[in-house]
């Protein structure tokens, strides 16, 4: 099958490795993965700034850049999210898309449910021991309907040892611009993801979503947690990451 | 009410450094979420009845006319009075008019948002009235020289046992009590004069019944109960889109109400209030008034906001929002805070009035994810953003450097050199260490943050590289 990588702008700018780290686990469960290299971005930034028609010039380009795939992957539930559940209704208006569309939101997943739910990944390349904690990001958690999905994969290597954290289904502060706009409030919501963090007394949080990553490992290393890792979950299972 | 919330910035701050706020918002935070969480699972299907609720209050808003006349007739027919009130002027209009009429004195209410909106007691003690609040969160805001509400059913939540303890002992000049239950007791004692001596009582309305013009009131203290049955005149004030067809869809929206709001099965009390006191009957009012309120209500029935009159004042989107866990209801300078506050202040008061209001959200969606009635907030949020970039009411240099980044993007070519140098700009900015301290046109991200620089190369440089080796 022929899987579209949707890498993220955010993946593309600031953790290449994450993208790699897809490809290697896709490879591993027998896809064959295509990297368009016209992507850009999603188009969310503009579409949760009120910017509509700037986010509709690039939900059409997404829509045509994966028209040839099978299915959309991307090592993001925001991405994913925006793609499946918002282009509905941010293309509701374009003449003559509705059933690319259809196919396009009935193909997009987030790249844990697509290794549990589609490729059915029985065994990951990565070895990591140690103890983490998952971060769920809401828009995984309450768009793309991913909870279980990462822990499962987690758990398929021996040295991971899982603890939860509390208020683990709480936004961590990140919310796109709203982290520029309302710098304050929003590194008081990290603070509290990065109390939750420490007191799981994990080694690593691992997450799924680039925003959520920079954020908490932002605001971790302001308050001097160096020691805290905070790690994607597409490179904890593939073993492949920076430094 | 004064709209504050073009500070909601610098009002956030204040209260996020206040250490009392903090620790009372902590307190509320474990127990409201909780005591949902567990009471929702008491019903066999609580999602069913979430579909069955907003269905309900859906199909009032799509034939809302047809609903308030029928209320109107049926209210009539059992003797009460039904009165139309365009603005938050014309509620304390009609007020002070039926108190006069009655040659009332002395008012007492129960608690009430919509009246919140056009500062009511105020406007009653600027004719020279007495009011008395007896919800007793609402009474120790009075108490506290008229401090605003900072939460739509926990209006002092934010103030400690404490603050209250001192604030009645200072105005009521007793003995400082500790307890809450001679807390509660000493209020009790105030208010139960004040109950027997009003001539008026003024309550709000949790659902207005279509089929037999009547009002529930869904209370906790009995202040509802005693405020609307003793004096002898009664008037409920309710916005217009409170209503509900029949008593059996109240019974439906009572199985969420409650629960959404404090975690309860049910409140202490329910009133079903129809019409007054007939021939014979020892309980209830000698005359009755309802003021039913649009005050920016059909403006937002004709939008595309109309999900958000759905709404049934739970406040559970406000009691899972984290801004609003760690910022209290203050910040949001109106009269309705949280999630559902910042999609109707600004319909209500204007958009240019309430502009960081819509973005003042993650969109995380557990404001949605609890709605009872399910409105979908964070798209109104998003509407509401996107209304405010149609008026023009965004700065200039927001809108073109969205339109530089659109077009950029777009450009695949451009896009991979913008990129590129901004991998290796932000690599050297990071310095040593690996972390930026600043960011330019970024502050807010550095007020509270460092940002990991990345590595200095991009993915689709690195990707082309392994595609040629």
């Amino acid at each position: 099958m022929k899987v579209g990588l949707f890498v993220t702008c955010l993946v593309d700018l600031m953790r290449p490795s994450i993208g790699f780290a897809a490809i290697k686990l896709l490879e591993q469960g027998g896809c064959e993965v295509f990297v368009p290299v016209t992507q850009t971005c999603c188009g969310q930034p503009g579409y949760n700034s009120g910017e509509r028609s700037a986010a509709k010039g690039l939900a059409l380009k997404v829509l045509d850049e994966f028209e040839a795939c099978d299915y959309l992957v991307a090592p993001s539930g925001s991405c994913s999210g925006m793609i499946k559940t918002h282009y509905p209704d941010l293309l509701s208006d374009e003449p003559g898309t509705a059933d690319r569309l259809a196919r396009l939101t009935a193909k997009t997943y987030e790249l844990t449910d697509f290794l549990v739910n589609v490729l059915k990944l029985e065994t990951v390349p990565g070895t990591f021991s140690g103890k983490v904690t998952y971060h769920d990001s809401c828009s995984s958690l309450r768009e793309m309907g991913v909870k279980q999905q990462p822990r499962l994969l987690l758990e398929k290597m021996p040295g991971v040892q899982l603890a939860e954290m509390e208020e683990g289904e709480t936004c961590c502060g990140f919310g796109g611009t709203f982290s520029i706009k309302f710098g304050e409030i929003s590194s008081r919501l990290a603070d509290n993801k990065c109390r939750n963090i420490e007191e799981s007394g994990a080694d690593v949080v691992v997450l799924g979503d680039l925003g959520c990553m920079l954020n908490i490992e932002g605001r971790l290393h302001r308050r001097g947690n160096t020691t805290t890792r905070v790690m994607h979950v597409a490179e904890v299972l593939a073993g492949i990451h920076r430094e | 009410m004064q709209v504050a919330s073009m500070h909601f910035v610098e009002r956030a701050h204040d209260k996020l450094n206040d250490r009392e706020l903090q620790k009372n918002l902590g307190t509320f935070k474990t127990r409201f979420v909780g005591a949902r969480a567990r009471s929702i699972t008491e019903l066999d299907d609580f999602e069913g009845t979430r579909d069955a609720a907003k269905e309900i209050r859906q199909r009032v808003l799509d034939n809302l006319d047809t609903y308030l006349e029928l209320f109107e007739e049926n209210a009539t027919a059992n003797g009460a009075t039904v009165l139309w009130a365009e603005t938050p002027a014309d509620v304390n209009r009609l007020v002070l008019a039926i108190a006069a009429r009655h040659s009332a004195r002395k008012i007492i209410k129960s608690k009430s948002m919509v009246s919140e909106e056009s500062a009511l007691d105020h406007a009653i003690e600027a004719a020279g009235l007495t009011v008395v609040e007896t919800d007793l969160g609402e009474y120790i805001l009075q108490l506290n020289d008229y401090e605003p509400p900072s939460h739509i059913v926990g209006p002092a939540l934010h103030k400690s046992k404490e603050e209250v303890s001192r604030l009645f002992a200072d105005k009521h000049g007793t003995a400082k009590k500790t307890d809450i239950g001679e807390l509660c007791m000493e209020a009790r004692l105030v208010l139960r004069q004040h109950y027997l001596s009003a001539d008026m009582g003024i309550s709000g309305g949790n659902f207005l019944i279509a089929e037999t013009g009547s009002v529930v009131l869904v209370s906790n203290e009995g202040n509802a109960t005693l405020t609307t049955t003793l004096p002898r005149v009664h008037v409920a004030i309710s916005g217009i889109e409170k209503i509900v067809p029949t008593l059996e869809d109240v019974a439906t929206l009572m199985r969420l109400l409650p629960r959404s709001a404090t975690g309860q099965s049910i409140s202490n009390y329910v009133d079903i209030l129809t019409g007054v006191k007939g021939a014979g009957e020892f309980h209830g009012a000698e005359h009755m008034y309802f003021i039913l309120v649009d005050a920016g209500r059909t403006g937002v029935l004709d939008s595309e906001l109309r999900a958000a009159l759905r709404c049934i004042r739970c406040g559970a989107c406000m009691n899972h929002c984290p801004v609003y866990q760690n910022i209290g209801g203050h910040a949001y300078g109106w009269v309705y805070p949280g999630p559902i506050g910042s999609v109707l202040t600004p319909m209500y008061v204007g958009l240019e009035n309430a502009l960081p209001l819509p973005h003042a959200a993650t969109l995380c969606n557990q404001c949605g994810v609890v709605c009872p009635v399910r409105i979908p907030l964070p798209d109104l949020l998003r509407t509401l953003r996107e209304k405010q970039v149609d008026r023009g009411l965004r700065p200039w240099t927001e809108r073109a450097g969205f339109r530089l980044w659109a077009w950029v993007a777009r450009h695949p070519a451009w896009y991979g050199l913008g990129t590129k140098i901004g991998s290796r700009v932000l690599k050297w900015m990071g310095g040593s260490n690996g972390y930026i301290r600043k960011l330019p046109l970024a502050g807010g991200w550095t007020e509270g943050r460092d940002m990991r620089a990345p590595a200095g190369k991009t993915f689709r440089e690195l990707y082309a590289q392994s595609k040629r080796t």
